[in-house]
This record gives structure tokens, C-alpha cells and sequence, in this order.
């Protein structure tokens, strides 16, 4: 029997009371935040209470809120989105967490996709996975610097003597008019 | 007499999953690509062998990366169409789709009837030519040159199609935020129930060409053997999910574009040379998939309303209010959802883009491991990745 998002939050609610901080079910995707300390018994409960059942963790993102208008509610929100291949039914959890430092346990015990899905969270957004296995850079080379999807990265001038942004000598050359490329080059 | 250029920093490096110091005896480190014809595009996998046998392995990704998410998050929610099409660039039409999708949910626009059975008409057709692809190279793989170019000869068919329809062959810009580009020239559908027609007979052709060729069902039908259970743990979609066995099709679960209108059957692997989720029944997965593409596309031909604007109701603006939607749809290689926050203003917080190749390039140490080495091309092509999409 598939669950909707409600029933969902009184099932964790009965077994992590006061865990789910919020929730929000009037929007286009319901979804509920979740507090992080025992994400992985959370998680573990959900993917194994027969009548919840999420065995999938099908997508995983990270977003980075950095309002400028109001700086205290910049934070960096991990979204799973979970589906039950059995009930037929999904939920979208939310975890909050700092922009400074931010760290969470690894779910990759619980499912194994979790792997390069934080691999990816960390390189682009710098999120510390706790007994993490395979902790390295995914997508980006090892020694790039920062973390290019936080919403305060900024282009480095070069790297590895190659220019990633346009010189002051390209823009020259482009204020007269020439065609300019951006890349390992001039 | 010139002296040789000698690299300094040619040190074993930090970009090697393995340490030289750690393996044991006979065992040794072996990289596999960027420039390798069965690896399908620029990737590293590294392997640590003991003579024939793969002990373990670890793919590095990321050579074609070009984080389209940053450059999402710098333009507005139209021009992140071509982007999209770029990530799974033998898949174009299924990318923007999803997109498209994922902002319709967003903004609650609907769509009417004509706009969706030509998206119906352009995701299935490229899903054939997708699959035709998959099955071309991977019979080229294995050592099989002639499917290729029966797969080659039919893809370009609807290439052509495509071009007719909407002027480009491979990164088209079709799929619209609210609509489609381009209505359907006069006589392209007639044109397209000709190619059905003389599709149809070319998949039994290739059916017997490879399907169930001697050699080829002895190279894929006992390698790479992904359980059930590792491939939904995995999160595995699309053929790679339904060769283990599994069910699932994102057409019949969550329709989109009136999917359920249509009435076709969701193939999965059957073990017949072999265990359940081998690279062989992953492969035939793909072959079924035509079949029943072709009977979605000869349903949604006989649907097709003449009347309707395709531009009915794309909107003049597309400015979300603040909220965030996660829109997926079944493309070619299997779940491609695009998770979408908009904080209200022209240009989208952020768009992430939830890739099936990615993830089912994720498993790829988990099968390969106590493998040989000549079977990491099989299982490899029978994952039918395509990098531009793992890479971003």
C-alpha cells in the first residue's frame, strides 16, 4: 500500500520522536527535515519497515542557499529523493546543515549508490562524509581549488599556468574586436 | 643530436585509486582508457589485475566534465535547454524532455494533447535510435563488425527525421518549456509509418545477425551478472534495472506526456543463456524495447490530433515562484530526473541533473571484480553508457 507523505512523517515520528523538524506537504513535492544526528538509524528504519520500504535512494542532490538579504539562513540543504520499488511511493527528505564545516555520517551503508553520489556532494559543494570509503574528488581534478557550486566560489586566475578566465591582456584584444576563446591557450 | 624531453613529475600520483606499496604478489595496476575505443567516450578505469583476473577496479570520471549546473545557475530556464541536450548527446531529444518536464511540474503548466503525442513520437524515436547505438557498438565490441552497420543504416533514418523535423541531427533543441520547437511537417508522419514499416523486419534481422549468435551469447551471457538486489541498492534505472529481472519503467510508474494512453509491455531479462542481469539479458532488454517502441509510436501516430498549437502554451516568461520540483522521465538509459529549486527570480537556484549513467557506472567495481580483463569491454558496453551524461 502505497503511503503518502504524512503517513510517512507519523511513521518516523513514532519511532524518532522529534526528529522531523519540519515539513512541508502543501507544496509540488512534499517533503519533511530531518535532523541529522541519527540520519543513518533514520534511514535504516526507512529502507527496512516493511510497510515503508524505501530500498531505492534515486536521487541525491545538495543545494546552497546563501541569501544575500538574509545571511542567516545560509545553509547547505542535502535532498534525497527516496522511492519504495514495492509500495510504489516516494518522499523527499531534507537535511540542513552549516555552510561552514559541513559534515554529516555517509549513508553508504545503507545504500550503496550513497557512494559516488557524496563523492560528487563533496566535490562540488565540499560536504564532509563521515566513514566515507572512498573518499576522493569525483568529477574535478584533485587539486582544483574549492568547491565550484557554492554560491560564493570564485574562478581562480590559472591553474597549472593555463588561464580559466580571460586575461586582462584577452579582454585587450577582444575590446578591438578580435574573437576570443577561453581555454589553455594565449 | 636533440635530447629527449624528460617529464619530472611523471611520480606515480595522487590520482591513482591503488598504491603500488599495498598489492600483493603477481598483482599489478593497469589503466584502462581515457583513450580506449570500448570505453565509449574519455574514461579511466583502473584495474588491479592478477594475470588475466581483475582483483578490483576504480573508473575515474570527469574528463569531460564542464559542471552544466554552474552554468545553470547563470542563465535563464530556457537556455538551459541546449545544455541539457549536451549531456546525453546520443539522446538529445529524452534530455530536454525531462527538463521540460521538471519545469512544467514546477510552474503547473499543462499541455495539450497534440504537444504530447509528438513528444511521445520524438522520445520514442530516439530512444530507438539510442538503443540502435547501444547495440551497434556493442556487438562491435564483442567482435560482431556487420550489426553496426545495419544499427548505423536504420539510426540515420530517423536522423533524418529529425533534421526534417527540426533542422538538426543530433543536439536539436526540440522540447520547449511549455511546447515543442517546431510543429510536424506536412508528410512527416506519413514518412514516419514508412520507416516503421521497414524497421519493424530490421530488429528480427538483427536478432538473428547477433542476438543469438554462438559466440556472442557465450562472451555476455555468464559476465557481469548484477543481482536484483545490488541493483536496486545501486539505484540502477532503465534496461540495466529490467535485465536484472526488475519491473520498473518510469513510463508506467509516474506518466508523463500521457504515457499511459498507450498500451506496451515493459520487458525484462529472462536468463535464457544464462544467470538473471547478465550483460547478455541487459542487451536484450534493449532489443524488446524497440519492439515496443515501435507499437508506442504506431499508437501515437493513429492519436495524433490534427488540430493544436504546439506553441499553445509556452510561456512568454518562465519565471517559477519560489519552490522546487524534481521531474523525471524514462529516457533511453533509464530515469533521467532533473531536481529544480527556483528562489522566484528569472534564473533557476539550482538544477541538478540526476544521470542514469552515472549511476550505473557506479556498480561497475562491484561486477567487475573476479572478472577477466577481455570481459570488461563486454560489461562495460552492456551498461551503455555514454560519458557527456556522467561527466556533466
Amino acid at each position: 500500500m502505497s503511503l503518502d507523505a504524512a503517513a510517512v512523517q507519523q511513521k518516523i515520528e513514532e519511532k524518532f520522536p522529534g526528529k522531523v523538524t519540519s515539513a512541508e506537504l502543501e507544496v509540488v513535492d512534499p517533503f519533511l527535515v530531518v535532523d541529522v544526528s541519527t540520519i543513518v538509524e533514520m534511514c535504516t528504519f526507512l529502507r527496512d519497515e516493511p510497510e515503508l520500504a524505501f530500498d531505492m535512494l534515486h536521487c541525491h542532490s545538495a543545494v546552497d542557499y546563501l541569501p544575500p538579504k538574509a545571511p542567516e539562513d545560509a545553509r547547505i540543504e542535502l535532498v534525497l529523493h527516496l522511492t519504495s520499488l514495492k509500495h510504489r511511493h516516494w518522499i523527499v527528505l531534507k537535511i540542513m546543515l552549516p555552510r561552514e564545516n559541513p559534515k554529516m555520517p555517509t549513508l553508504e551503508g545503507v545504500w550503496p549508490t550513497a557512494n559516488w553520489h557524496e563523492r560528487e556532494a563533496y566535490d562540488l559543494f565540499g560536504i564532509e562524509f563521515e566513514g566515507h570509503s572512498d573518499f576522493r574528488r569525483l568529477l574535478l581534478p584533485d587539486d582544483w581549488p574549492g568547491y565550484p557550486l557554492r554560491k560564493d566560489w570564485e574562478w581562480p586566475d590559472e591553474w597549472h599556468g593555463m588561464a580559466v578566465k580571460p586575461t586582462e591582456k584577452m579582454a585587450e584584444r577582444a575590446q578591438k574586436g578580435e574573437q576570443i576563446g577561453v581555454g589553455p591557450f594565449d | 643530436m636533440s635530447t629527449p624531453t624528460v617529464y619530472k613529475d611523471l611520480e606515480p600520483d595522487e590520482t591513482y585509486a591503488f598504491k603500488p606499496e599495498d598489492l600483493e604478489e603477481d598483482e599489478m595496476i593497469l589503466n584502462m582508457g581515457p583513450q580506449h575505443p570500448s570505453t565509449h567516450g574519455v574514461l579511466r578505469i583502473e584495474l588491479k589485475t592478477d594475470g588475466e583476473v581483475v582483483k578490483d577496479s576504480r573508473p575515474h570520471i570527469g574528463y569531460l566534465h564542464r559542471n552544466f549546473e554552474k552554468h545553470a545557475e547563470n542563465i535563464d530556464y530556457q537556455g538551459v535547454i541546449p545544455f541539457t541536450d549536451r549531456m546525453d548527446y546520443v539522446g538529445s531529444m529524452a534530455n530536454s524532455l525531462s527538463y521540460a518536464v521538471a519545469v512544467e511540474k514546477l510552474m503547473g503548466i499543462e499541455l495539450n494533447e497534440r504537444v504530447q503525442s509528438i513528444r511521445v513520437l520524438v522520445s520514442e524515436l530516439q530512444r530507438i535510435a539510442s538503443h540502435l547505438l547501444a547495440i551497434g557498438t556493442y556487438g562491435m565490441d564483442i567482435g560482431a563488425f556487420t550489426p553496426f552497420l545495419h544499427a548505423f543504416r536504420e539510426r540515420e533514418k530517423i536522423l533524418d527525421l529529425f533534421e526534417w523535423l527540426c533542422g538538426a541531427r543530433l543536439l536539436y533543441n526540440y522540447n520547449w518549456v511549455g511546447g515543442v520547437s517546431h510543429d510536424l511537417p506536412e508528410q512527416w508522419t506519413d514518412r514516419t509509418r514508412v520507416f516503421l514499416d521497414e524497421f519493424a523486419p530490421v530488429i528480427e534481422e538483427l536478432d538473428q545477425l547477433l542476438s543469438h549468435n554462438k559466440i556472442f551469447t557465450a562472451r555476455t551471457a555468464t559476465v557481469g551478472i548484477i543481482p536484483p538486489e545490488l541493483a536496486v541498492g545501486y539505484a540502477l534505472t532503465g534496461p540495466n534495472l529490467r535485465g536484472s529481472g526488475i519491473k520498473w519503467d518510469i513510463r508506467k510508474e509516474d506518466p508523463y506526456c500521457g504515457y499511459e494512453k498507450y498500451e506496451f509491455d515493459v520487458p525484462v531479462g529472462q536468463g535464457r543463456y544464462g544467470p538473471i542481469g547478465s550483460c547478455w539479458d541487459r542487451y536484450y532488454v534493449r532489443v524488446e524495447e524497440m519492439r515496443q517502441s515501435v507499437r508506442i509510436l504506431r499508437q501515437a501516430l493513429d492519436v495524433l490530433p490534427a488540430e493544436g498549437d504546439v506553441h499553445e502554451s509556452v510561456p512568454k516568461r518562465v519565471k517559477p515562484k519560489a519552490g522546487e520540483a524534481y521531474g523525471r522521465t524514462e529516457a533511453p538509459r533509464g530515469e533521467l530526473g532533473f531536481y529544480i529549486v527556483s528562489d522566484g527570480s528569472l534564473v533557476p537556484m539550482r538544477v541538478k541533473g540526476r544521470s542514469p549513467c552515472f549511476v550505473a557506472m557506479s556498480i561497475f567495481h562491484e561486477i567487475a571484480k573476479g572478472e577477466m580483463i577481455a570481459d570488461m569491454i563486454a560489461i562495460i558496453g552492456s551498461l551503455d553508457i555514454v560519458l557527456g551524461e556522467i561527466d556533466r
